[in-house]
């Protein structure tokens, strides 16, 4: 798997700017650095430009204008731009669907299920591999290495979201319920707080006695 | 200093020096890939591993700083293991394709192959190919071949300033790529090609066309600016094939701008190889005897005053010493070697000579540009104020310019204003630049033809020189006054005195029907049209170009790679450079053609031997008894240059480069600086195709 392919491959937009909830976000995070460090701000306007993206087009991508204008508000090379966007896999480079499905398939998840959670994924999506969209263009899987929720193995995570503890059918209800609109309360899908003992609490059960 | 040991060797090396520095200084070789001594260290490639006395694993000798009494061992077992473990790594992705890549026989990994690499894979899995890239008509990519050492987006990004190339992806899937399909935009690219150590970057219009090994190298100078880098002309048979530069720290580092690179395909295009005579209005081919009858013929009864000679951009000493002879011979005062018309003050030659040097240009602390574009006069000269500048750090370096670049410098630069009126706001401190020169410890100021070919030159050749004496850019030991020059023969002409004598006509003046007979030597950069139409043109020259269309007689000359010349650069250093080749068909050296016509005419010249002409070439002006070296010397008297400082009109500076692929007859013959010149400046016309 390619998980960047060649530019000129991608129809790109035209033009890119930040409107203006973005630029809100963009002054917080320059405050953040020194004017002469500013190339810092990298990351973090990746992250908004993919989620404006997101907010306007429905599809969470960096297109290579948005990284132009990135290189030209931080004055570096839109290279470094590039090299940056390119190397870390949250940033996607090409449109993706409205929703990301993103399995972890690292050995605590494997280990737990995940297997299954793939499978469930391309058959209520009918997304035949990794890397791929679906032909509603609702969803993209990809496969992801360790999302350090490992407690809560298999753990899918959509867009910015863990759900975790999942199995096939609880996998295939979730994305029903995605492609309905809605948006299941991120977490785990089964009895469980957080990261908690199944089922509620397994120890510390009584209340201490009183002091006497 | 430091003292450490290698294999036993002590030596001493400056602090902060690294392991691989403190290894050479020992004399010992260390297998390299990543590292190259004019980049920054990446410590990627993991080939230079050294051991170290008391550390736990070997080290990478590229970037680990040498301590007191560190005892480094380059040749044992485990050393050994760990460069064939590294090997068998860089290995496994790189094709075995020897046999078609260019770089074969001058390839770092088939050397180092040679001496870790193992005699058969143990790889079993599919190999990883990359997607060539375009990086324009100079350089070809097989990236299937890199093996990611990054030393070419080192180079783009901190040599030639153009931080278009960089690694992206991660992991299997990293690939070097400027990410947008778009031709380099450096006038040094071709460095990319010397500076990758495998065969992923070579040269496009030499793919294929010969073997190192098959190749004799003769060494020469670049012509195509006024650098005179030093480069080896690499020829089999009868044809330059490439030319590549030679190190040398004071005037080129290791470097060679694109057009002398790859500007000599036009050698083989376009060229004078026999002389013609033109006979009712058509140019008809002749035999050398017959052409030099018919210039004598016409020369008969035509007095001394109506005779002039006009020298070009690429023509060496020897041939410019021997056609003034000619001249003086005839009794002709008319000679001009300034065929852009260019004014200067010879009377001494701090005023037209680059006299930091260019090595001197890592001490300065403060640049003033005075009309000129040093990106696209020099790219190499260039690359060195990069340097500088990127040495110097934030600010460090302050770089002031006067006249509008044409193209991005590559540094920082603070466009002070378009026109030479700044220079007396300058002098009178109202300007706030003036505070950054008058506070430099050793402030220099280049002056470019932009400035020197216009009507009040010697005004702001004067102001100039008065600014640099009012801020400490001249002075008894330093001499930060520059001229920066486009025309490699430039200098030795005004060393020679290529130049008008007393009541002698200027290039213009013999153009515009002030001689009547005019011999042209290489000299093409103008317009032909200029020529006054009952004026008796002979061109003597290598290319068939504007002025041999106009020519009444044409007498084939030599390129630089066919004669043995003496060059003088922008600096004053007088450079030879050697004959690689014979000139084609019946063309002649220069300088033979001269000596061989003034026997025609009886005023036979007193040379027969080029070392002859050189004795002539030391006694007309002793620089030239001095081969490659050069004083550095401070500016002992301040008195300026012969102008009214005061007379300097606010017309902005105009680029003498419109076009830096297309400034000589060879270039304009050369497809691939034609390519190069289409993909390049023009490339609007290019997308309406």
């Amino acid at each position: 798997m390619s998980a960047h392919s060649p530019i000129d491959q991608i129809e790109q937009p035209a033009s890119f700017a930040f409107d203006e909830e973005s630029e809100a976000e963009i002054a917080t995070i320059l405050a953040k650095y020194p004017a002469e460090r500013k190339a810092s701000g990298t990351l973090p306007l990746l992250y908004v430009a993919q989620k404006q993206m997101g907010r306007l087009t429905g599809s969470a991508w960096v297109p290579r204008v948005a990284m132009d204008e990135i290189a030209r508000r931080l004055e570096v090379a839109p290279i470094r731009v590039y090299e940056v966007a390119t190397f870390y896999l949250m940033f996607n480079t090409r449109p993706i669907g409205r929703y990301h499905l993103q399995v972890c398939t690292t050995t605590s998840c494997w280990l737990r299920g995940s297997d299954d959670v793939v499978a469930a994924c391309k058959k209520a999506t009918g997304i035949a591999a990794f890397g791929q969209s679906s032909a509603d263009g609702l969803f993209t899987l990809t496969e992801v290495e360790c999302l350090g929720a490992c407690s809560n193995a298999p753990v899918l995570q959509v867009d910015d979201d863990f759900y975790e503890d999942l199995d096939g059918p609880r996998t295939v209800e979730l994305i029903e319920a995605l492609r309905r609109g809605e948006r299941p309360t991120p977490g785990p899908t089964i009895d469980r707080l957080d990261s908690a003992p199944a089922g509620g609490r397994k120890t510390l059960t009584d209340s201490p006695a009183e002091p006497g | 200093m430091v003292k450490v040991t290698v294999d036993g060797i002590q030596v001493e090396v400056p602090n902060g020096s690294s392991a691989l520095q403190a290894c050479e200084a020992a004399g010992k070789e260390i297998p390299r890939f990543c590292f190259h001594e004019r980049l920054s260290v990446a410590g990627n490639c993991r080939m230079c591993l050294v051991q170290v006395v008391r550390a736990p694993k070997p080290v990478a000798s590229c970037g680990f700083p040498v301590a007191e009494g560190m005892e480094i061992l380059t040749d044992t077992e485990i050393v050994r293991k760990a460069r064939r473990a590294v090997m068998e790594f860089l290995l496994i992705n790189h094709p075995l394709d020897c046999p078609i890549c260019d770089q074969g026989g001058e390839c770092d990994l088939q050397d180092q192959a040679f001496g870790y690499g193992a005699d058969h894979s143990r790889y079993q899995e599919a190999k990883r190919a990359v997607t060539d890239k375009y990086l324009g008509p100079l350089v070809k990519t097989v990236m299937t071949r890199c093996i990611q050492c990054t030393r070419c987006v080192r180079f783009a990004t901190e040599i030639a300033g153009v931080p278009e190339l960089g690694a992206v992806s991660r992991g299997e899937n990293m690939e070097i790529t400027n990410y947008v399909e778009k031709a380099l935009t450096s006038e040094l690219s071709g460095n990319l090609i010397d500076i990758c150590p495998v065969g992923a970057l070579t040269s496009k219009p030499y793919a294929f066309t010969a073997r190192p090994w098959e190749l004799k190298r003769t060494d020469s100078i670049d012509v195509f600016d006024a650098v005179g880098t030093n480069t080896s002309l690499h020829v089999r048979g009868s044809a330059v094939l490439r030319i590549v530069p030679r190190v040398n720290d004071e005037v080129n580092e290791e470097w060679l701008a694109d057009k002398g690179r790859f500007a000599m395909d036009g050698l083989k295009h376009r060229r004078l190889d026999r002389p013609w005579v033109r006979v009712h209005g058509k140019l008809q081919p002749v035999s050398w005897q017959d052409a030099f009858v018919a210039i004598g013929r016409r020369l008969d009864g035509v007095a001394g005053e109506r005779i002039g000679a006009i020298v070009g951009d690429l023509c060496d000493a020897e041939s410019m010493l021997a056609l003034k002879d000619l001249m003086t011979a005839l009794g002709s005062s008319n000679v001009d070697c300034r065929q852009d018309g260019a004014q200067y003050d010879v009377s001494r030659r701090e005023f037209y000579t680059f006299g930091s040097g260019i090595a001197g240009i890592e001490e300065a602390d403060a640049l003033l540009i005075v009309g000129s574009v040093p990106r696209q006069e020099a790219p190499v000269l260039n690359a060195r104020i990069r340097k500088r500048f990127v040495a110097a750090g934030r600010g460090g370096f302050p770089i002031g310019m006067i006249g509008e670049p044409t193209a991005d410098p590559t540094y920082r630069a603070e466009i002070l204003g378009d026109g030479p009126g700044i220079l007396a706001d300058l002098r009178s401190g109202s300007h706030p630049f003036a505070d950054v020169l008058k506070a430099a410890k050793r402030p220099m100021m280049i002056v470019g033809h932009g400035a020197l070919v216009r009507e009040d030159a010697r005004a702001i050749l004067a102001a100039c020189w008065a600014l640099a004496v009012e801020v400490g850019a001249v002075g008894p030991d330093w001499n930060g006054f520059n001229v920066l020059h486009t025309a490699a023969s430039r200098v030795a002409g005004l060393d020679l005195g290529l130049l008008p004598g007393s009541g002698g006509r200027s290039a213009a003046g013999m153009m515009s029907g002030g001689v009547d007979v005019l011999w042209l030597l290489g000299a093409d950069e103008f317009h032909t049209a200029q020529i006054g139409a009952q004026t008796f043109v002979v061109y003597q020259g290598h290319h068939g170009d504007a002025a041999a269309a106009r020519a009444d007689v044409i007498l084939p000359g030599a390129s630089f790679a066919e004669k043995s010349g003496t060059y003088v650069n922008t600096e004053g250093r007088v450079q030879r450079s050697f004959r690689a080749v014979m000139p084609p068909g019946d063309a002649r050296e220069d300088w033979r053609i001269l000596r061989a016509f003034s026997e025609v005419v009886g005023k036979t010249l007193p040379y027969d031997t080029l070392e002859a002409l050189r004795d002539r070439l030391a006694a007309a002006n002793p620089v030239f008894r001095v081969i490659g070296g050069r004083d550095v010397a401070g500016v002992s008297d301040l008195t300026g240059p012969a102008g009214d400082p005061a007379a300097v009109s606010p017309a902005p500076f105009q680029p003498v480069i419109d076009d830096y692929y297309q400034t000589n007859p060879i270039c304009r013959a050369s497809p691939t600086m034609g390519e190069c010149s289409r993909i390049y400046v023009h490339p609007r016309t290019v997308a309406a195709e």
